[in-house]
């Protein structure tokens, strides 16, 4: 077309030059007529709507997150879709610049089991599915038996991640080790390879399998839940992105648990909230971790049984008690 | 094995003789039907057992958290274990010169095809998601034994068939025209199969340098995926996994599997085949003293991988061993090292119990001994994990097969059964052109 109007003489060029303007107009001309057209259109549709959605006729009163209850037209609702790529991704990253670390003191454990309850609920698992137990230990006939919670230890050199064939279980780098559900493939060599039995297997299909369809699954929170795959303890990590404590350090009654940051030097008593220096803690209580001598580096201390302030009853029977 | 082939004994009238012999029970008779019948019958209820375990989940087995590996692996281990006898005796009998296994080593490759083609199902009846089985080659990390495992059972499957049927080619091509009581399908599909084989000396050149390389190939093979099969229970911290002797230990305590497994399916082709001829007393002698001998090395990594850690009782094995030697297990474990290792090796240094029908029972009895042995290596670790088990129903506790999960595991050892009776009723089962090149070769010599 350009080259057609260079050539042409200079009328030509006019006449052409004319043709187009009028064409042009045409458009503009018609723009304004479709957008006329469309306004009346959203006029006629507000009004139409605005007569749906008057006052009384659908509201639903909400609670807000500053405690104020407002009302809000149904048509309003949007359902937020949670993309399963992005929560697949975040979880796989982890929190930078952390490396989460537990403290568990011993010496304070009354077997209240608050903290079981409170992760089953979150994970949605039942009453013998254990991310975290606690276990009754007594190291030889002569000593003082006491209670043991037994979370994932989040092992730095975890024995699990490296016998998984198709990288279902991993290390992020903020110490957590998850598994992911959409990846597994059910082998159980996990099970076999991890010393602290902190894994569970999916046998039936889950407790809230029906409640959760159509949920996008998290991999920091292992839900939903699927059969004939792994579940394992998180270290909340769905909780930690919000910068909360974990379910079972939060539940926990008895002020057993620390949690924290190991790059911080830091962890809050779950019960208490007080915040003390990681070092300083197991320092001065002799902290110590689960079978070290197996090289598997836990991110999970343990202050000892010590000065306990309660007598030890142990009146659940280990076995029978489900 | 003599890498020239000399191609008169094709003239020779015995070459006649020697098909018509091996050739005569080939092709669908009664017998076969109603015991491919039987089988495929059976098959199909333990299927169903299959498809229930598919919808409801692994629930249906005796499995739980501790012990969450067990008959099917156990299966798993004991079906990888037989199938390694084709490597040892067409391998590296084979290849050190013994002449006596020419007419077993086909039995020898049935046997290891089958078993190892069904060892790869038996994994995926273990697993959890089944249909995911993909993501093992699409995420597959190089620093799990599982994806080795997956990679040399795939390689030893696929050596081990071109080994059964390299082989069996000229056989298809001497078939040609002395198949007529055979159903018309089953010549059609030699004539596929024989790849238009026209016994030239160079064909016959080409062949044995094949077999050869495959023969190489096979030990290292063989090797691996036993070893990496005992390093899935090694790498793992537990007690009574927990071992360096696991891959050697493996590995003998297979050649003891799959040689009871030879001598059972030679005792039947034999005597269904009135094949006495090729498979002679003197067949079973010898394939009683490698039993023995493959025995006693065996017995010797038994006695390593069991007197070291009970001269020291550490805690955690103490309770494991106290399991197997005076405990839940103790039955289970003595029989199979008494019955099934002690008493064989005793009774085959006579050679009054080195005859057909005494090693056929000798052999049962190892064969059975053998899967229970798989057992107990599997199991009972996992009922001592290192922190105490409480809190837990009662049948996370102990670990009871279920009827369901004992049917799918039957199911798998009727599939290798069909297997190889299609195998040893379709095809000729010992290599016809091997016996007549030695006839020949051996009236060659005598003339001389």
């Amino acid at each position: 077309m350009s080259q057609n109007s260079k050539d042409a003489s200079p009328d030509h060029g006019n006449l052409e030059h004319g043709s187009t303007n009028s064409r042009r107009d045409f458009f503009k001309n018609f723009g304004l007529f479709g957008a006329v057209a469309a306004a009346g259109g959203a006029a006629i549709y507000s009004g139409y709507n605005y007569e749906e959605t008057k006052p009384g006729a659908n509201f639903v009163r909400v609670l807000t997150a500053d405690n104020r209850i407002i009302e809000v037209p149904k048509e309003g609702f949007k359902d937020i879709k949670v993309d399963l790529n992005q929560l697949q991704k975040q979880g796989r990253e982890g929190l930078k610049g952390h490396r989460f670390v537990m403290v568990i003191d011993l010496a304070k454990c009354r077997n209240a089991r608050k903290c079981i309850t409170a992760c089953q609920g979150a994970h949605h698992l039942r009453p013998h599915e254990y991310h975290i137990n606690t276990l009754v230990m007594q190291e030889s006939e002569h000593t003082a038996p006491y209670f043991m919670p037994k979370p994932c230890q989040h092992c730095d050199n975890p024995p699990c991640v490296a016998v998984c064939p198709v990288d279902a279980t991993f290390k992020r780098q903020d110490g957590i080790v998850l598994i992911d559900n959409e990846r597994c493939i059910g082998c159980r060599f996990c099970i076999a390879a991890c010393p602290y039995s902190a894994r569970l297997f999916h046998w039936e299909e889950p407790l809230m399998a029906e409640a959760d369809k159509g949920t996008p699954y998290n991999v920091e929170l292992n839900v939903p839940q699927r059969k004939g795959t792994i579940s394992k303890c998180l270290f909340s990590s769905d909780r930690l992105r919000e910068g909360k404590l974990p379910y079972c350090v939060s539940a926990c009654p008895n002020g057993v648990y620390y949690f924290g940051d190991e790059n911080q030097d830091s962890v809050t008593n779950g019960t208490t909230k007080e915040t003390f220096r990681l070092s300083e803690l197991l320092k001065v209580n002799a902290g110590y971790q689960l079978m070290p001598e197996l090289g598997t580096k836990p991110r999970v201390y343990y202050l000892p049984a010590k000065n306990r302030l309660f007598e030890f009853k142990d009146d659940k029977d280990p076995v029978k008690s489900i | 094995m003599a890498s020239e082939v000399n191609t008169d004994f094709l003239q020779d009238k015995k070459l006649d003789s020697i098909a018509a012999d091996i050739l005569r029970p080939v092709g669908i008779t009664q017998g076969f039907v109603v015991w491919m019948g039987f089988l495929g019958i059976s098959l199909m209820g333990c299927i169903y057992a299959y498809s229930i375990q598919w919808d409801k989940g692994l629930i249906v087995t005796g499995l739980r958290d501790y012990t969450s590996w067990g008959m099917y692996i156990a299966n798993f281990v004991f079906f990888v274990a037989t199938s390694l006898v084709g490597m040892l005796i067409s391998s590296i009998l084979g290849l050190i010169g013994f002449k006596w296994v020419k007419p077993i080593a086909r039995i020898a490759e049935i046997i290891a095809v089958a078993f190892a083609a069904v060892a790869g199902l038996v994994i995926i009846i273990d697993m959890g998601h089944p249909e995911r089985l993909g993501n093992v080659f699409l995420y597959g990390r190089i620093q799990s034994p599982i994806v080795w495992d997956v990679t040399v059972v795939i390689t030893y499957l696929t050596i081990s068939i071109l080994l059964y049927f390299l082989p069996l080619i000229p056989d298809l091509a001497i078939s040609k025209g002395r198949m007529n009581h055979t159903p018309k399908w089953l010549q059609n599909l030699y004539e596929v199969m024989s790849v238009k084989w026209q016994h030239t000396p160079e064909q016959y050149r080409l062949l044995m340098k094949a077999i050869r390389i495959l023969l190489i190939l096979i030990i290292p093979t063989a090797f691996a995926i036993h070893t990496v099969t005992s390093w899935l229970f090694a790498v793992t911290l537990r007690p009574g996994w927990d071992s360096t002797i696991f891959g050697p230990y493996f590995l003998t305590g297979a050649f003891v599997a799959g040689s009871a497994a030879v001598v059972i399916v030679m005792y039947f082709v034999r005597s269904n085949y009135k094949l006495d001829k090729y498979l002679t007393n003197h067949h079973f002698d010898m394939m009683g003293k490698l039993l023995v001998l493959v025995s006693i090395v065996y017995l010797y990594f038994n006695i390593n991988e069991y007197l070291v850690p009970a001269y020291k009782m550490k805690t955690a094995e103490a309770i494991h061993l106290h399991d197997l030697f005076v405990g839940e297990y103790a039955v289970m474990f003595w029989s199979v090292q008494l019955l099934g290792l002690v008493l064989p090796i005793i009774l085959l240094l006579f050679s009054f119990f080195r005859k057909p029908f005494s090693m056929l029972i000798i052999s049962i009895v190892v064969l059975v001994a053998a899967w229970f042995k798989r057992f107990l290596i599997v199991v009972p670790t996992q009922d001592h994990p290192f922190l105490p088990k409480q809190y837990v129903p009662q049948a996370w506790m102990v670990y009871q097969p279920t009827v369901i999960e004992t049917a799918i595991t039957v199911g798998t050892l009727l599939l290798v059964l069909i297997i190889i009776t299609i195998l040893v009723k379709f095809f000729p089962v010992i290599p016809i052109w091997e016996m007549a090149e030695e006839q020949h070769e051996l009236d060659h010599k005598s003339q001389k």
